[in-house]
């Protein structure tokens, strides 16, 4: 059982390519808030299947999920 | 003798008929110019060229967030969704797989459907490569995307392109970035001529007389974005540009003169003074 006062273990993520340590068990808008990432201004691709916005806050994360945190930006 | 003092103004009717409406992937737009929002200097002069070019449409890339720079806004920050239709791209893609699934990243954001498709097949030259163009079109019409393909100028390819569902063809010009302007004018006819969706000169127009020579040729829109972010002044070039598209596309619809090889007088050869 969790108990949210106690540091949960830390397990490995790949994000955009680059191994993360996360708390096992963070949600996907967790990570985002973490990094100071706007969740309404990015897609997630997690495991390889595009995340709808209105799941981020309940897709947890564990070891060995990779993620795609893209958004738009200048081009032709 | 008093000075006139009428003022000298456009016709009304003609003014009403200067802009006209054309349609894309089942959409109205005005302005038949669409421009990147990529090379520019700072997002603040992106948005004053958008202004300035009166475009509908603009396109985006799909990129990774860079996860250690809390600084870096996204493009959404500075375009409004309700005024523009945000177009995203697939630019950087090699192959119709990698295509289609920036495609879909591009689509899950919740803007729209439509996709600028771009599946390249040369780093030097941006060519496109045109097996996994029409592959990937025919997988993303499949999937309800409005797709918009940035192709060669190859009439057969365009043919393919409209027969997968794209919703309009985009031959390049030159290719991108290079601005050389329209190097193969009778390759664009060629399109034009075997096509029934809308086609879109996309890459290699440099100043305002290549996006009028293309407009002349009668083609529905132009893309384009290094021609105005690398101008030395980006906004009056944006002017430029909206104009030399308007005027061209009023030249086409005007329809040019006959070329001939010998002079023809424009005043009247009889009644001349001391004849």
């Amino acid at each position: 059982m969790s108990n949210p006062t106690v540091a949960k273990e830390k397990v490995e993520i790949v994000v955009n390519g680059e191994t993360r340590l996360v708390a096992d068990g963070a949600t996907v808008e967790m990570f985002l808030i973490d990094h100071k990432i706007d969740p309404d201004t990015v897609v997630v691709e997690a495991n390889g299947v595009i995340l709808r916005r209105d799941l981020f806050g309940t897709t947890t994360l564990s070891a060995g999920d990779t993620l795609e945190v893209v958004h738009f930006v200048g081009g032709g | 003798m008093t000075e006139a003092t009428t003022t000298r103004s456009m016709p009304a009717d003609v003014v009403a008929d200067l802009p006209t409406e054309w349609q894309l992937g089942g959409r109205k737009f005005r302005s038949r110019l669409i421009i990147g929002s990529g090379k520019y200097d700072s997002p603040e002069t992106m948005v004053r060229c958008l202004e300035a070019s009166g475009a509908d449409v603009i396109t985006v890339a799909v990129r990774r967030v860079k996860l250690d720079a809390s600084d870096e806004t996204s493009l959404l920050h500075y375009l409004d969704p309700d005024k523009v239709l945000i177009l995203p791209n697939t630019a950087g893609c090699y192959s119709a797989d990698e295509a289609v699934r920036v495609a879909r990243l591009g689509r899950a954001a919740g803007l729209s459907d439509f996709i600028k498709l771009e599946v390249i097949g040369d780093e030097r030259t941006l060519y496109p490569d045109v097996e996994g163009l029409v592959a990937a079109t025919r997988t993303l019409v499949e999937e309800g995307f409005t797709v918009l393909p940035y192709t060669n100028d190859d009439v057969v390819i365009a043919r393919r392109l409209e027969e997968a569902g794209a919703a309009a063809v985009m031959p390049l010009a030159s290719p991108i970035g290079s601005g050389l302007g329209v190097t193969n004018p009778l390759n664009i006819q060629f399109i034009l001529d075997a096509v029934s969706v809308p086609v879109i000169v996309d890459a290699g127009v440099g100043t305002a007389s290549d996006a009028a020579v293309a407009m002349e040729l009668g083609v529905d829109g132009i893309l384009m974005n290094t021609a105005i972010a690398k101008a030395d002044d980006p906004v009056l070039m944006a002017t430029a540009m909206r104009h030399a598209v308007e005027a061209g596309r009023l030249a086409f619809e005007a329809g040019r003169m006959v070329r001939r090889r010998w002079a023809s007088a424009s005043s009247p050869t009889e009644g001349r003074v001391g004849d």
